[in-house]
């Protein structure tokens, strides 16, 4: 991890070589921008918003394993961006991993931490153990202060049995018997303080997340759309993509629009525009 | 006004039966005023493959450079094209790398994969993407494009089809947003050819090429 601050060091007070030669950088962050942020920002423009998930996750512990629940509501302000991403993030074949906060942080850095544990993998010669992804998780995003804004709900079984952790934007986390994460956050503890007990049944456990996304998803604003679910056992792994589906498209026109051949006006024959002077 | 409006942009993509087309205004401004009326946003990187980029036209310039840099050395290394989920992973990763100090661009990028199956998918400036089967949109009209869409679009809709539906839902969404217009650039891409317009939209009070019905 930490090669990733040393080479964006580099990059901050060198610079120059990069700038002229694009060579395929070394991984991590790269700021040669800032600055000209900063002086756009000056001059009155606004930073655009960034597309967030504001989201419902949640995880619980039942008899045989772990399972994972997440609504499917991308948002970029007030619009909603994807009526249907996938949250719940593969780690390893027997870690999963839901994630709240910017939808690109949270892709990265679940992507990355899966390509890592890939690497320990064929190192080992062992299966990936649930507290590896956590220690990985918490160090990259302590290392960014909190900038890095993931807020994750880490679960899977391994040898040592099944794991329920959450990780925060700033690097702390959780280990817990049940969890949830995201602005809907507190919508789903509702159902699960008063649902949850010890040694649920895998349909019970299924039942409950759904209902605890459900809770989110229509009292939550930023959570919406879908239910996934993941099941996570010694074993074996099912993820339920659209295991429940409570808000269809309903206002669907039957006739539809029917655009006739040569309804739009065109300025004359085809071209293709030249593309730009390099 | 935030970074975005600038320079004012409107793009969409949509998937049709074994084509996709990709649409864009033509309008480059500076705030408020129109600099020019015939700006290109949608690139080719290969003849299956064309990234249209909104935002701030300076920074979809130089990422549509950086990105045929990259693509042009891939070609030489691998000896063939990049596949479309392969060139939208790249770009992802081309915009995550400034996280902190971000390019205040959002592609639409849209190809046509293996067996021809089209795909299309969006990223916000960051990077993070979006994959539809249906359609994306981007810039600063993209709230009423999201309506147009929405309404106008039928799954597996023949080529002629598709290119009436996606001019009509962009012509439609830049005639209510001040920052993009001057007509619209329609690339529609099928196995066999590529079919490139430019629509026309009327400035002023007498329309000049739309048909009304």
């Amino acid at each position: 991890m930490g090669y990733m601050c040393w080479s964006s060091e580099i990059a901050y007070s060198g610079g120059m070589a990069r700038f002229a030669a694009d060579v395929p950088t070394r991984g991590g962050f790269s700021f040669d921008l800032c600055q000209r942020n900063e002086m756009l920002l000056k001059k009155g423009n606004q930073l655009p918003t960034f597309r967030k998930t504001g989201t419902t996750i949640v995880g619980l512990v039942f008899e045989d394993g772990v399972i994972l629940g997440a609504d499917t509501r991308a948002t970029e302000g007030p619009i909603v961006a994807d009526k249907n991403c996938e949250k719940i993030h593969y780690m390893a074949p027997n870690i999963y991993c839901c994630g709240a906060g910017t939808a690109a942080d949270t892709e990265a850095v679940t992507d990355m931490v899966s390509s890592q544990l890939q690497l320990h993998r064929y190192a080992t010669g062992r299966e990936s153990r649930v507290v590896t992804a956590l220690t990985l998780l918490k160090s990259h995003l302590f290392s960014y202060q909190g900038h890095v804004s993931a807020a994750l709900v880490l679960g899977g079984v391994d040898i040592t049995g099944p794991h329920l952790h959450t990780v925060y934007p700033h690097g702390s986390t959780d280990t817990l018997p049940f969890a949830t994460m995201g602005s809907g956050s507190l919508a789903a503890m509702a159902i699960f303080e008063s649902k949850f007990r010890e040694g649920l049944t895998r349909d019970e456990g299924i039942k409950l997340v759904s209902e605890a996304i459900c809770s989110g998803i229509f009292n939550d604003l930023g959570s919406g759309s879908n239910v996934d679910v993941c099941v996570i056992t010694r074993g074996q792994t099912e993820y339920l993509r659209n295991h429940q589906l409570p808000n269809p498209r309903t206002y669907v026109s039957s006739r539809g629009y029917n655009f006739l051949k040569g309804h739009t006006g065109k300025t004359g024959e085809p071209y293709i525009p030249p593309n730009p002077r390099r | 006004m935030s970074i975005f409006e600038y320079n004012g942009s409107a793009l969409a993509a949509m998937v049709g039966k074994n084509c996709f087309a990709i649409a864009s205004d033509r309008r480059l401004g500076v705030n408020l005023q129109t600099v020019a009326t015939d700006f290109q946003r949608i690139f080719k990187i290969h003849d299956k493959l064309y990234i249209g980029l909104s935002g701030l036209a300076t920074d979809a310039q130089t990422m549509y450079q950086r990105l045929v840099f990259r693509h042009k050395l891939y070609q030489l290394r691998e000896e063939r094209d990049m596949k479309p989920q392969t060139f939208a992973s790249l770009v992802s990763a081309l915009l995550y790398e400034k996280r902190f100090g971000p390019y205040f661009c959002q592609p639409v990028i849209a190809g046509l994969g293996d067996d021809d199956v089209p795909f299309i998918c969006t990223m916000d400036c960051l990077g993070a993407k979006e994959l539809a089967k249906d359609f994306v949109v981007s810039g600063t009209a993209s709230e009423s494009l999201y309506g147009a869409c929405e309404s106008m679009y039928k799954p597996n809709m023949e080529s002629e089809e598709l290119f009436e539906t996606i001019s009509q839902a962009l012509l439609s969404s830049v005639d209510r947003d001040c920052l993009s217009g001057w007509g619209g650039h329609v690339l529609l891409v099928l196995l066999v050819f590529t079919l490139s317009h430019i629509l026309c939209q009327f400035q002023g009070h007498q329309p000049k090429c739309r048909k009304e019905p």
